[in-house]
């Protein structure tokens, strides 16, 4: 596997990059093979953070599985907790309360805003402008000291539990909600001033990475990288869990195919996922944060199967059951692997530096492709 | 009024005086010699720390503010953590171009230093085709680059070099027609005459609109033949990593990192002797009284506030741009730069024969 | 027209890039956007919130009585195997045997803040507390003992 790579017989110059290298966000490595600053081939090297979550699974109880989730995406760890509750909870044929319902929603949201800020930091970083990351971070900062408030950590929450959340809301979440809202609409304007506008970005971005939709359906693209090729899969719209299926929001669907499109996409999330906030905030219903649960849970022996949206894409938990008080096999569809499969495609026949703006496009973290 | 040129008089009269013309001579070299280094020194020392405080502001940071007053000793703790590095060779690498290219770049920059008059009647050496100089011995300093590139063995550092080597080349066309364009106005190749027929005022306001184009495509031209963003292919840290000193380490490391800043120093003096006249205060006209409360701020003052004005707006590029990609960079100035900057270059001659310039 | 468009795409180019120069130097005149925490000056004004899961300890009253009944819900609900019961069998004036904690031990080095403990605790004995500054130079001083020396349950917990 790491056998002494130079040229190949093509004199191509072969390049290693990774695991330690700054475009890639983590340890991925690729292989590529460029013809001068031309790219004619990618291989992604995967595994270097593999921790068999699946397999650890097996070993944990229906409580204690969810938390692990948390280190696959760990950007939308709060999602990914959500899916498998949602499992669980369709196992156990628990009914979620109202109110825990619209917090998981709201908390959705504000981890995929958080996420999609901090994408929006590291894709200008990617192509080459340091400053907006420390923006981005500025008002993701203002989300994380909501989340900490209320679930009591920053980044791997595990505040989801079968049945509803683990505690209820903090007195001061609405008031520190509504302050970040008004907060970040007026700062959203001001990343399109520096960044989307820009002429350099544009050029970097427009044309760049090309993914058809068939290529985009064939090659299992999900995500806001999936609806930059409009294909539509907002798993929000199409298989409306919780209380999505009664929200006003729109499926934001780009037909460029190209990495602006994908730009636009998640951009355009944000503003969305901003308005579903806005349209909850007001709303939480009184009533339990929890469900009532027995102490040891129990699945009926079956196959359990659901999907959610996170940040990067639709993430699936198949679930088998034998009845005991462990899953007897876990298997989650993460989006990050599938979307890293399209990459060789999208990048062949465009230059080094158009790698990177791909990667970026592609939102790639690589605990949720390793797991 | 304090003036440098008092102090260079004292000392060349007195040297001449105590020992004979030779020995005076080599005891003004040594002089020189001891005066770029510690401006070298000096500079690298503040425009690192210039370089981090502006980014940091840009950025809503604090930057470096431990270190000494408000972390103005951070970079002399950096330098000094350099130095103390071990400056580790690759096995692969040839050794003798690897050791030597941080100091090809280096040497290069200090040659660009001689023909800058740094104040009124201040400057090592008032050579009758300073323009020319220095438009030469500035592309020099790709070849360190390559060669630091080459050396190390590393496809990184490679890339990093090809990609500076291709970039130099076509900068320095639009670049020198940018210089051009003001030597066609004064009429003579010495940095010193250019200066002294700024007397009236400078001439980017002098020559109209073609003196701003000139100046602009001077300013991006500049950016990217020192390598900075967004012209930074050479080192795109988020592609090649560090690009040709990748493999650098410790001193070696630093030479490279202080090289960079010195360029930015040189580029930008010339900026500000072609375009913001030098040394020269700011003069309207025939306002005699105006002008003659400018000419008390020391000449030294009015060039290093320039140049720094300069370095400001480069530093300002870089921590908002993102990076070009290799084929924009070449269309940019194969397709944009260079034709504007030639009909530029046609415009302002035809304004110099008609005299249409104040 | 060619040289139109030409000169349209010149100024546009511009223009764009002028507004992101703009952004960035309306942060660098305006200091008072820094948000920077300056953090080991800030230390006694810092203020976590009271939910923020910085480790678990257990809680002791002025008596030194802790809620702990040694039922081992905590050490089932843990993922990571972080904390170990220690049992052993207490006397009672009446003459019966009570089972009751000897050393509760928690590996924080193991520990990901999860709150399952805590959840799963039906006495309401552990908590999360919110210090945060958990480096040490030694492996071993990690390894933590929750219930204080001379520590013993509080009268009517079950």
């Amino acid at each position: 596997m790491f056998e002494e790579v130079g040229t190949t017989t093509e004199g191509d110059l072969v390049i290693n990059v990774g695991p330690q290298h700054p475009a890639t966000h983590g340890v991925l490595h690729l292989v590529l093979t460029l013809n001068g600053e031309t790219i004619k081939n990618v291989e992604p090297h995967l595994g270097y953070i593999h921790r068999s979550i699946e397999k650890m699974s097996e070993s944990l109880t229906y409580r204690q599985f969810i938390y692990v989730t948390s280190r696959m995406d760990y950007l939308s760890s709060h999602i990914n907790n959500h899916a498998c509750a949602l499992t669980v909870e369709k196992g156990l044929q628990i009914e979620v309360p109202a109110r825990a319902q619209v917090i998981r929603v709201l908390m959705d949201e504000l981890t995929r805003l958080a996420s999609h800020q901090l994408w929006w930091g590291a894709m200008a970083m990617d192509v080459g402008a340091l400053t907006p990351f420390f923006h981005a971070f500025r008002e993701r900062e203002a989300i994380n000291e909501i989340m900490e408030e209320t679930c009591g950590a920053r980044l791997t929450m595990n505040y989801i539990c079968p049945g509803g959340v683990m505690i209820d809301l903090h007195p001061n979440f609405q008031r520190k909600v509504k302050e970040f809202i008004t907060l970040f609409k007026s700062k959203i304007d001001e990343y399109d001033e520096m960044v989307t506008g820009n002429i350099i970005f544009q050029n970097r971005m427009k044309g760049i990475g090309l993914l058809s939709k068939e290529d985009a359906i064939s090659y299992g693209v999900s995500g806001p990288a999936a609806r930059g090729s409009g294909v539509s899969c907002d798993i929000r719209k199409l298989y409306p869990y919780e209380i999505y299926g009664s929200l006003n929001f729109e499926e934001i669907l780009e037909t460029g195919g190209d990495c602006f499109a994908r730009y636009l996409v998640r951009f355009k999330e944000m503003r969305q996922s901003l308005s579903i906030i806005e349209q909850l905030i007001d709303n939480i219903p009184e009533g339990d944060f929890q469900a009532k649960t027995k102490a040891v849970l129990k699945l009926p022996k079956g196959e359990f199967y659901s999907r959610v949206e996170t940040a990067r894409g639709e993430l699936g938990v198949y679930l088998i059951s034998e009845g005991g008080t462990t899953p007897y096999r876990v298997k989650y569809r993460s989006p990050g692997f599938s979307n890293l499969s399209a990459l060789n495609h999208m990048s062949k026949g465009y230059k080094l530096g158009d790698l990177v703006a791909i990667m970026g496009t592609l939102d790639l973290v690589i605990p949720d492709i390793d797991r | 009024m304090f003036s440098l040129e008092g102090i260079t008089d004292a000392i060349y009269s007195w040297l001449n005086s105590t020992f004979n013309p030779t020995i005076a001579l080599l005891i003004e070299f040594a002089i020189v010699v001891v005066c770029v280094i510690g401006l070298f020194a000096v500079l690298g020392l503040v425009l690192v720390f210039m370089e981090r405080k502006v980014s940091a502001y840009m950025q809503i940071r604090l930057g470096p503010n431990r270190v000494g007053f408000k972390g103005s000793m951070q970079t002399m703790a950096d330098t000094l953590k350099l130095v103390l590095k071990e400056g580790l060779v690759p096995d692969g690498a040839d050794k003798f171009l690897f050791n030597l290219a941080p100091f090809v770049v280096m040497i290069v920059a200090m040659l660009i230093l001689a023909p800058i008059p740094f104040a009124r009647n201040f400057q090592m050496w008032d050579i009758n085709i300073g323009v020319l100089y220095v438009t030469a011995v500035s592309s020099l300093s790709v070849i360190g680059i390559l060669m630091a590139g080459w050396s190390s063995n590393n496809k990184y550092s490679l890339l990093g070099a090809m990609r500076s080597g291709a970039q130099i080349v076509s900068y320095e066309l639009s670049a020198g027609l940018a210089v051009l364009s003001i030597v066609v106005l004064t009429g003579s190749l010495q940095l010193s005459d250019i200066v002294n027929s700024q007397q009236d005022g400078w001439w980017i306001f002098k020559g109209h609109i073609p003196a701003i184009i000139s100046f602009v495509i001077f300013i991006i031209a500049v950016t990217a033949e020192t390598n900075r963003a967004p012209f930074d292919l050479a080192e795109a840290e988020s592609e090649l990593t560090a690009g040709f000193h990748t493999e650098y380490s410790g001193m070696r490391f630093a030479l490279f990192f202080l090289a960079e800043y010195v360029n930015i120093f040189i580029v930008c003096s010339i900026g500000a002797i072609l375009f913001l006249g030098g040394w020269m205060p700011f003069h309207i006209g025939n306002w005699e009284a105006f002008n003659h409360v400018m000419d008390f701020i020391p000449s030294s003052v009015w060039f290093f506030g320039k140049v720094f004005f300069l370095i400001f707006l480069i530093m300002w590029f870089r921590w908002t741009f993102p990076r070009l990609r290799i084929d924009q960079l070449l269309n940019l100035e194969w397709k944009y730069l260079l034709p504007i900057s030639m009909f530029n270059l046609l415009l302002m001659t035809l304004m110099a024969i008609m005299g249409w310039y104040f | 027209m060619f040289i139109v468009d030409y000169i349209k795409e010149v100024y546009g180019a511009v223009k764009s890039l002028l507004t992101g120069m703009n952004r960035t130097g309306y942060y660098f005149t305006h200091h008072k956007e820094i948000i920077t925490q300056e953090y080991p000056d800030n230390k006694d004004t810092l203020v976590l919130s009271e939910r923020f899961r910085g480790e678990v300890v257990m809680k002791h009253d002025e008596n030194n009585e802790h809620a702990c009944t040694g039922c081992t819900a905590c050490e089932l609900a843990c993922p990571n195997a972080t904390i170990k019961i220690i049992t052993k069998f207490d006397v009672t004036p009446e003459g019966k045997k009570k089972k009751a904690i000897d050393t509760f031990v928690y590996h924080l080095e193991l520990c990901t803040m999860c709150n399952l403990c805590v959840e799963a605790c039906p006495t309401g004995a552990i908590t999360m507390a919110q210090t945060f500054e958990h480096s040490v130079t030694d492996r071993s001083k990690l390894i933590k003992k929750l219930n204080q020396p001379g520590s013993k349950i509080r009268e009517g917990v079950e």
